[in-house]
């Protein structure tokens, strides 16, 4: 499903070269949830970034679901995203002109399609009936964050990419939050890289990717 | 001031990365600034040429005029002026046919015959240089190249004028004191006087003015006007002094420096709302420094000084730019309105006027930024740690002392800056109240504009365009105030088009309807049947012809007219042989009081009546009766009956019943109004104030008019020529060159208006660009989610591209519709013309603004495209 081989990252800092990922290397296979995490400047962000194809590695590549994302253009990885890849953010990332229910539909009307009963569908199984037409601004947080699971999962992505997806959430929200993720992510059967450095978030995913100093130290594979 | 330091340098260091982004908002006050400079710098000069030209003006030091030859009192004062060594010289000035035997070409003509040393000041230019001398050698000429074009002649061909033929010795290039358009409705040709004799042109029912100008000392042409005052008034003698000249000039030219200052001032105006709307999304921005600011221990005050003192400096920076645009654009002005005026404008820079323009400019910065800078004294220091504190959007609470007193000062310093250019309290009372209902209509319009589109089912339209309108309504979104801005320059533009067109309308329908093209007068009685079969030979039709009965008022109601109206005072003595009342015939007048006293003009001036015994076309009853035709007259001893026009029935102070008693060359003819007749005067007919029975004026001596249409171009050059080798005595008023001479003029006004105007639309753009610039960080953290999610380039430009043409589609529209409502206001109340909408200019209008503020939202938008979708994790 999502295959990474010898990426590196590396900026120029005035004279230096930092590398902030350093030949890492690893594959997830269709279904698996995985979860990134490491200490602040680990290199955490930067990983999904070049995962997602929002980035380009300065060496090394990319695959997901079969496609090098090396080969795309800048647009050609726009369309795949929207073809194959969901995302959900610490900070929601909503758009504050659209209402929970068009902020939902954006990524299938992004393809032309029509997507105002599939969002609907998907507010109500997020617990948000009734909300529909709110703007992110007349919601709280929690509220805010599984309208962006619902848009996450709206066009049936292969592979979902979770930024610290409770850091901006107190512990019980973000309890519930991680509950609905993962059921989602069962029903639909799909392949869930999470990063994160909350360790409880972390240890519900059935394999932990390490990651210091830009590198991978350790591949845990959990028995849950 | 030792607290006050430090703060100057916190300013300054908060702004370092803000600068350039400050500077544009507060820059949208620049062309505001730049066109009040300009205007008032135009202004200063052009009350400096009329200090420096005020004797070439008048080309002497005092001037006598009169329609009718000087009396014994008046040549007897200019024979003793002569004999005690004082220049005088006299200049006749009737209007005439110029024909050319050689081309055949023929055109009216404004004949200005000159004694030698006219004018004793300032220097009358030719073409050859220095050909005005040659008027001292013989039959001598010169005149305007209008004319000379007109007849297809060139220097040294010999034209007549009447009986007599001039050599044309060189073309005018410049005559102080005259309008250089006043050419294009009759050319002017300047002869020697003592050749006047010869052309035979100076006969009943010419109409002459009759000129003398002397030189001597200005406190003594004082003393002289003073003294003999009380006689030429009874000769009905204008004097004017060359001071007088330059009061009256100052005071016009004042009056226009004010108009184009108010059109300059909309620009600063528009600027300022700009200015708030930009320092309020700035200090959105700047919550969070606010909020550490405060936690450090800053207080309200110092916050607000912080940021008012970037506003200050920003605003100067911005008024010192515009100060600079201004000094140009005064450049402009003259050469716009040279053939406009009577003197020459210089280009000099106006201290004073650039210090005022900077000074102003900075004031409103500041007064329009206060509003939003009070705002930061509810930011909590508590944001500092916890990002998502209540949000001040949410209650609104009640303005406190210090939100109304900044509102106030606002109000204030608007009114004032108005009132400042206005001159009187009353026009600017008005233009302040015009303003604000303006803007309050513009600022609804947007309102409803804005709630319509988060209303609006968009549902049938593709995504992008969805997003795009969607947009509009985004939180801190700046639509009204760039509806408001565009809309307001769209506003401008469009009322001064739709005022333009209606004004000119009658004119063309008019010449249309009667299709008439020239019009005859002073043809004499004993002509009248000879001229119908000249003119029956081009196929020229007389459309309808009317005789001319010159006379004055003798008497109203048994009181004569020096017991009427006194003596008079010194001012309106250059008005006593006015043609018109001084506005018109429709203008202003003292509406208080059912009957107030008579006007001095109206009671003094010379009535070039008719009689007929029906109403014409362009007339309605409107009190009384008509008389029965061959009725109407004075039985023996009796008094006769007269039908008045309703605006001289009110100048007069007359009504139904009244007696007048006229004097018609020396006949007393007693007389009854017993109808009032309302004119159209603004058709091109021969339109009367007072009418006569037949039966009472029919012998009286008189001229005839007619109005007539010759079927092509050929015809009407013809009739003008053959006119004029025929009867010399009678001029052709080619109503062609009329139109084309109106349209010539107002054209030229509109163009200088336009061009101001068109300050209030750049700042407009200015706001829009500010606007966007603003949302930028929005708009780009939205744009880089949208890519995010999967958007590819082509969908995030067409959902900017939805949302600015939009928005341009809303402002252009909205200031267009208001538009047509001030100009139909303007028409029915101001001008008192019917209204019409040309739709096809205003649409054409609506859309070019929209494409500018489309390309100006795209171009201020392009760094959307340069970021990576990346930064949506990383802003985390």
């Amino acid at each position: 499903m999502l295959i990474a081989e010898n990426l590196t990252k590396a900026y120029r800092s005035g004279q230096q070269q930092l590398a902030a990922v350093k030949n890492v290397s690893f594959r997830v296979d269709p279904g698996e949830t995985v979860a990134i995490v490491g200490p602040s400047g680990s290199g955490k962000t930067t990983l999904l970034g070049l995962l997602a194809g929002l980035d380009r590695p300065s060496s090394g590549t990319v695959r997901v679901d079969g496609t090098d994302l090396g080969a795309l253009s800048e647009d050609g990885r726009a369309r795949l995203r929207r073809e194959k890849i969901g995302f959900v953010f610490q900070s929601f990332q909503l758009i504050p002109t659209l209402t929970a229910r068009e902020n939902v539909a954006v990524p299938l009307e992004l393809r032309g399609e029509a997507a105002g009963a599939r969002a609907a569908e998907l507010l109500a199984r997020v617990g948000l009936e009734g909300r529909e037409h709110h703007y992110p601004a007349q919601l709280s947080g929690g509220e805010q964050q599984r309208v962006a699971i619902a848009r996450a999962f709206i066009h049936a992505p292969a592979i979902l990419f979770a930024d610290e997806p409770t850091g901006n959430l107190d512990a019980a929200t973000g309890g519930r939050i991680v509950d609905l993720l993962m059921e989602l992510n069962r029903e639909q059967g799909t392949t869930l890289v999470l990063v994160t450095h909350d360790l409880e978030l972390a240890a519900r995913a059935r394999r932990i990717l390490r990651l210091a100093d830009g590198a991978v130290v350790s591949d845990e594979r959990g028995g849950s | 001031m030792s607290a006050f330091r430090p703060l100057l340098g916190l300013a300054w260091r908060e702004s370092r990365f803000a600068r350039r982004r400050l500077l544009l908002f507060l820059s949208s006050i620049s062309l505001g600034v730049a066109a009040l400079v300009a205007t008032q710098s135009f202004a200063a000069n052009m009350a400096a040429g009329v200090r420096d030209q005020s004797r070439a003006l008048l080309g002497a030091d005092v001037a006598f005029s009169s329609n009718r030859a000087f009396g014994k009192g008046t040549e007897t004062l200019l024979h003793v002026l002569r004999q005690r060594g004082t220049p005088v010289a006299r200049v006749t000035s009737f209007g005439s046919m110029a024909l050319l035997e050689r081309t055949g070409g023929a055109r009216l003509a404004q004949v200005r015959a000159v004694e030698g040393g006219y004018p004793f000041y300032g220097a009358i230019e030719t073409e050859p240089a220095g050909e005005w001398g040659a008027l001292a050698r013989g039959r001598e000429a010169v005149a305007d190249a209008a004319l000379l074009a007109a007849l297809d002649a060139r220097v040294g061909d010999s034209i007549s004028l009447g009986e007599a033929k001039f050599r044309v010795a060189g073309i005018l290039r410049k005559v102080p004191g005259d309008v250089g358009v006043g050419s294009l409705f009759a050319p002017r040709v300047y002869i020697p006087a003592r050749h006047v004799a010869e052309t035979g042109l100076l006969r009943f029912g010419s109409r002459v003015q009759y000129e003398a100008f002397a030189r001597m000392p200005q406190a003594e042409a004082k003393r002289l006007v003073e003294a003999h005052r009380p006689m030429l008034r009874a000769e009905r003698v204008g004097a004017r002094t060359a001071d007088q000249q330059q009061r009256e000039l100052q005071r016009a030219f004042g009056r226009l420096g004010s108009f184009l200052g108010l059109v300059g001032t909309f620009a600063l105006l528009l600027g300022g709302i700009g200015v708030a709307s930009a320092m309020g999304a700035y200090m959105a921005q700047k919550r969070d420094t606010v909020a550490v600011l405060r936690c450090l221990g800053a207080t309200a005050p110092q916050v607000i000084a912080v940021y008012a003192l970037q506003a200050g400096a920003m605003g100067l920076v911005g008024a010192l730019l515009g100060a600079g645009i201004g000094m140009a654009v005064q450049w402009v002005l003259p050469r716009l309105l040279a053939d406009l005026l009577p003197i020459e404008v210089g280009t000099a820079i106006d201290l004073p006027s650039l210090a005022t323009g900077v000074g102003i400019g900075v004031w409103i910065a500041l007064a329009f930024a206060l509003l939003p800078l009070l705002a930061t004294r509810r930011i909590s220091p508590l944001e500092a740690i916890r990002r998502r504190v209540e949000s001040a959007d949410g209650a609104r609470r009640r303005p406190d002392g210090w939100t109304l007193f900044a509102g106030l000062l606002l109000a204030a310093s608007i009114a004032a800056l108005v009132l400042a250019q206005a001159g009187t309290v009353r026009a600017g009372l008005g233009f302040t109240a015009g303003i604000a209902v303006t803007l309050a209509a513009l600022w609804a319009a947007a309102w409803a504009v804005t709630r319509l589109v988060r209303r609006a089912r968009t549902a049938g339209l593709p995504y992008p365009a969805r997003q795009g309108i969607a947009n509009l309504h985004r939180p801190g979104n700046q639509t009204r105030v760039v509806v408001l801005a565009l809309g307001f320059g769209v506003f401008l533009l469009a009322t001064l088009y739709l005022t333009q067109h209606n004004l000119l309308r009658p004119l063309r329908l008019n010449a249309a309807q009667t299709r008439a093209n020239l019009l005859l007068f002073d043809v004499q009685e004993e002509q009248e049947g000879e001229m119908a079969a000249l003119l029956g030979q081009s196929g020229t039709q007389v459309l309808q012809k009317a005789p001319i009965v010159p006379m004055r008022i003798h008497a109203i109601n048994g009181k004569t007219a020096a017991q009427l109206v006194g003596p008079g005072t010194p001012d309106d003595s250059v008005v006593v042989e006015e043609e018109g009342p001084p506005d018109g015939p429709t203008g202003e007048r003292a509406r208080d009081g059912a009957r107030s006293g008579p006007e001095a003009w109206a009671v003094r001036r010379e009535y070039r009546s008719t009689f007929r015994d029906t109403l014409v076309g362009s007339e309605t009853l409107q009190e009384g009766r008509m008389w029965r035709p061959g009725g109407g007259g004075a039985p023996a001893g009796g008094i006769a009956e007269v039908s008045l026009d309703v605006a001289i029935v009110e100048d007069l102070g007359v009504a139904l019943g009244d007696t007048i008693t006229w004097d018609v060359q020396g006949v007393r003819i007693p007389t009854r109004v017993t109808s009032v007749r309302e004119v159209d005067w603004q058709r091109l007919e021969p339109n009367f104030f007072a009418v006569f029975p037949s039966s009472v004026l029919g012998d009286a001596p008189q001229t005839w008019v007619m109005l007539a249409r010759a079927p092509d171009e050929a015809a009407r050059l013809a009739v003008q020529r053959d006119v004029v080798r025929r009867f010399s005595n009678v001029a052709v008023l080619d109503l062609t060159e009329v139109q084309a001479a109106i349209d010539e003029v107002l054209g030229r006004v509109a163009a200088v208006i336009r061009f101001l105007a068109a300050f209030s639309v750049a700042t407009g753009f200015i706001v829009l660009l500010g606007a966007v610039l603003t949302s930028r960080l929005q708009r780009i953290r939205e744009s880089v989610l949208l890519r995010t999610l999967g958007a590819t380039r082509r969908q995030i430009g067409a959902i900017l591209l939805a949302e600015y043409v939009s928005l341009g589609l809303l402002a252009s529209l909205a200031g267009a519709g208001l538009a047509v409502g001030a100009g139909w206001a303007l028409a029915r109340w101001i001008f008192e013309v019917d209204f019409a909408v040309p739709l096809s200019p205003l649409l054409l209008l609506a859309a070019a603004v929209t494409a500018l503020a489309a390309a100006v939202g795209f171009w201020a938008s392009r760094e959307v495209f340069r970021h990576t979708p990346l930064e949506a994790l990383r802003e985390e």
